[in-house]
């Protein structure tokens, strides 16, 4: 795996490459230069040709959702950058932009360019202090040197970016939430149609896109859709940032081709379970997504490969839980995520999430009973599917997963009467995530 | 005594002025009144209503929805501890509680101070446990650095973080978070 392709973490290891004077050393700028002698539409036909598809979570195909953009509506055209990061065990945006901030910026103006939008803007997550420092300084320094502002790259393109911060709040990540929150309101989603590309950002038609995504699109029109096509799977072209943590030796970002084995980036890249431990479970694209088991670990990490084996590739962030790991103990640390970050717009997601961290909080605590089990099973399908957006999905995904695969660590938690491991790391939030959520119930009361 | 002064209104509509919509400046207004008074208060969300021509009911609505905008007093030093998965199988949980320990069962110190905050993921995992001071990182935190950062805190110097320049107090990160330029170096 050493000499694996590194295109958007390919300047990491060069001093100075966050500066507009390094960046331009090493080709920066060079696809946007490009760019602007085309024709947009030939741009959104390259990226089409390429395959890439979002890696913020959705994988939906960028250059598809860059032609859903109306033409001539008379309305302006927005660009967004979704750089509000905070999926659980997702640390790659973060990193992209601390190291790299000039490759985002000409990410952004380049799909700006493709899709006729003259004003962009980074929605830059709020406890992202440096990321943003960082990215601030780049703005200023592409500004003075006309790659932003007028006449980008001596063309006769106008292209401005703000940077927007967020102020504490996961579900903002969502595209929709994205957008309320850009508009000053609280970060609940929106329902759809009418999608953001016909009616976006002040009902405009308007383009959303992780950091990732925009980061890969310079190296996209520099190097050409054949350059792209040739490193990943058919159907999963191109290279991903893999971000490995919890039970690894060597927790980090790394970069390879899509399809690459799940026990080559676990073991070969991060060093697998300290102590020549384990795996017990992992999860392929953060805690949104299922859990899977060591068996699978065989699995290629790609959108397809990983959706057949039962979970979603998600961001790329593989969480790993070693042996000593109390399974049920992470499923509620995660549930308390969820109950904390619920925007409360939809009933089953809102409800819902909150009453799974009581009982999961007794059975963790001594309490559990057996009859628990299938109401958890029960809950988690009365979200499903069942709110505006995908947090509630991503919500159950924990609990669901977790009942499926390691029924017997939750029933060994009811015979128990509480969390069965000694010695382990505690994994439970100290303090309520929901206002209160944690008391525990008596055992003998009906949840209703 | 209004909460933003002339000088602050000005700057107030300063960042009015890059938006195509006035009331996409809600956020970065309400960290301005933060910068001022500490966390935002009644008088604050009344004077950004006024400028955004919005109710204070709406402006209410917002700072209710997001954990950075402080409805009540907050420490000199905020101290972010993330206790989600990947920092708590390496000890996240138990920083927190030393965490606590240190400044008191409050969450803050008496003097207004520190505040301590169990946080989620702060997407730095590569780094667990990770915590904040006024969103700066320190990574791979131990027990002991933590306890020597609580020290340093109450000292009103704090080390330099894992990357970039070292954190400004509340007041003046709020000021950063309202767009006002990071001038840290």
């Amino acid at each position: 795996m050493a000499d694996a392709p590194r295109v958007t973490t390919g300047r990491w290891g060069i001093d100075g490459a966050d500066t507009i004077e390094g960046y331009l050393e090493h080709d920066g700028y060079e696809g946007l230069k490009k760019a602007v002698s085309m024709p947009p539409d030939e741009i959104i036909d390259e990226v089409k040709a390429s395959g890439l598809r979002g890696r913020g979570g959705a994988g939906f195909p960028t250059g598809a959702k860059w032609g859903f953009i109306p033409k001539d509506t008379g309305k302006p055209v927005y660009v967004c950058c979704n750089a509000d990061e905070g999926e659980p065990g997702t640390f790659k945006d973060r990193e992209l932009m601390e190291r790299d901030p000039h490759q985002l910026i000409e990410g952004i103006a380049i799909t700006s360019y493709a899709v006729g939008c003259t004003q962009a803007f980074i929605y830059m997550r709020g406890e992202f202090l440096e990321p943003a420092r960082r990215i601030e300084r780049a703005l200023a320094e592409a500004y003075d040197r006309s790659y932003l502002g007028k006449n980008v790259a001596g063309s006769k393109v106008s292209i401005d970016i703000v940077m927007h911060r967020g102020a504490g709040s996961y579900e903002c990540g969502e595209e929709t939430a994205l957008l309320e929150s850009l508009e000053g309101k609280r970060g609940q989603p929106r329902l759809r149609p009418p999608f953001p590309a016909v009616e976006g950002l002040y009902g405009s038609p308007t383009v959303i896109n992780n950091v990732e995504t925009l980061a890969t699109v310079p190296h996209i029109v520099r190097n050409g859709a054949g350059w792209f096509t040739g490193m990943g799977t058919e159907k999963s072209p191109g290279t991903k940032i893999f971000c490995v943590s919890g039970a690894v030796e060597r927790p980090g970002n790394y970069e390879a081709p899509l399809g690459t084995p799940a026990r080559v980036i676990i073991d070969e890249l991060a060093g697998g379970v300290p102590g020549g431990k384990q795996v017990k479970a992992w999860v392929p694209g953060g805690s949104s997504t299922p859990f899977l088991t060591p068996e699978l670990l065989d699995t290629p990490m790609d959108f397809e490969s990983i959706q057949a084996a039962g979970s979603l590739l998600g961001t790329g962030a593989i969480v790993v839980l070693g042996e000593d790991d109390c399974i049920v103990e992470a499923v509620l640390r995660w549930l308390q995520f969820y109950a904390h970050e619920s925007c409360g717009k939809c009933t089953p997601c809102r409800e819902g999430t909150w009453w799974l961290v009581k009982v999961l909080h007794r059975m963790e605590n001594g309490g559990g009973r057996m009859e628990d089990l299938p109401i958890m099973d029960d809950v988690g399908d009365n979200i499903l599917f069942k709110s505006f957006c995908a947090f509630g999905d991503g919500a159950v995904s924990p609990i669901l997963s977790g009942l499926r695969h390691f029924r017997d660590e939750f029933e060994r938690h009811v015979e128990a009467n509480g969390c069965p491991y000694k010695d382990r790391p505690v994994l439970a939030a100290a303090t309520p995530r929901t206002g209160g959520a944690e008391g525990t119930i008596p055992a003998g009361e009906v949840i209703p | 005594m209004p909460v933003l002064d002339d000088d602050l209104r000005r700057t107030a509509e300063e960042i009015v002025a890059r938006y195509p919509s006035p009331r996409s400046a809600m956020l970065p207004l309400l960290y301005l009144v933060q910068s001022v008074q500490g966390h935002v208060t009644r008088e604050g969300m009344q004077e950004i209503a006024g400028i955004l021509d919005v109710t204070t009911a709406e402006v209410e609505a917002v700072v209710t929805f997001y954990t950075m905008l402080k409805r009540r007093p907050t420490g000199k030093w905020v101290l972010s501890v993330c206790t989600n998965v990947s920092c708590a199988v390496v000890g996240g949980r138990r920083l927190y509680e030393r965490a606590r320990e240190a400044v008191g069962e409050d969450h803050g110190t008496a003097d207004g101070q520190i505040s301590i905050e169990e946080v989620e993921c702060l997407g730095a995992c590569d780094a667990a446990p990770v915590v904040q001071v006024n969103y700066c990182n320190y990574d791979r935190v131990t027990e002991e650095q933590l306890l020597g950062l609580v020290e340093k805190l109450r000292a009103d110097d704090p080390p330099p973080p894992a990357r970039g320049p070292a954190p400004r107090d509340h007041a003046a990160t709020s000021r950063i978070l309202a767009g006002l330029g990071d001038d840290r170096g």
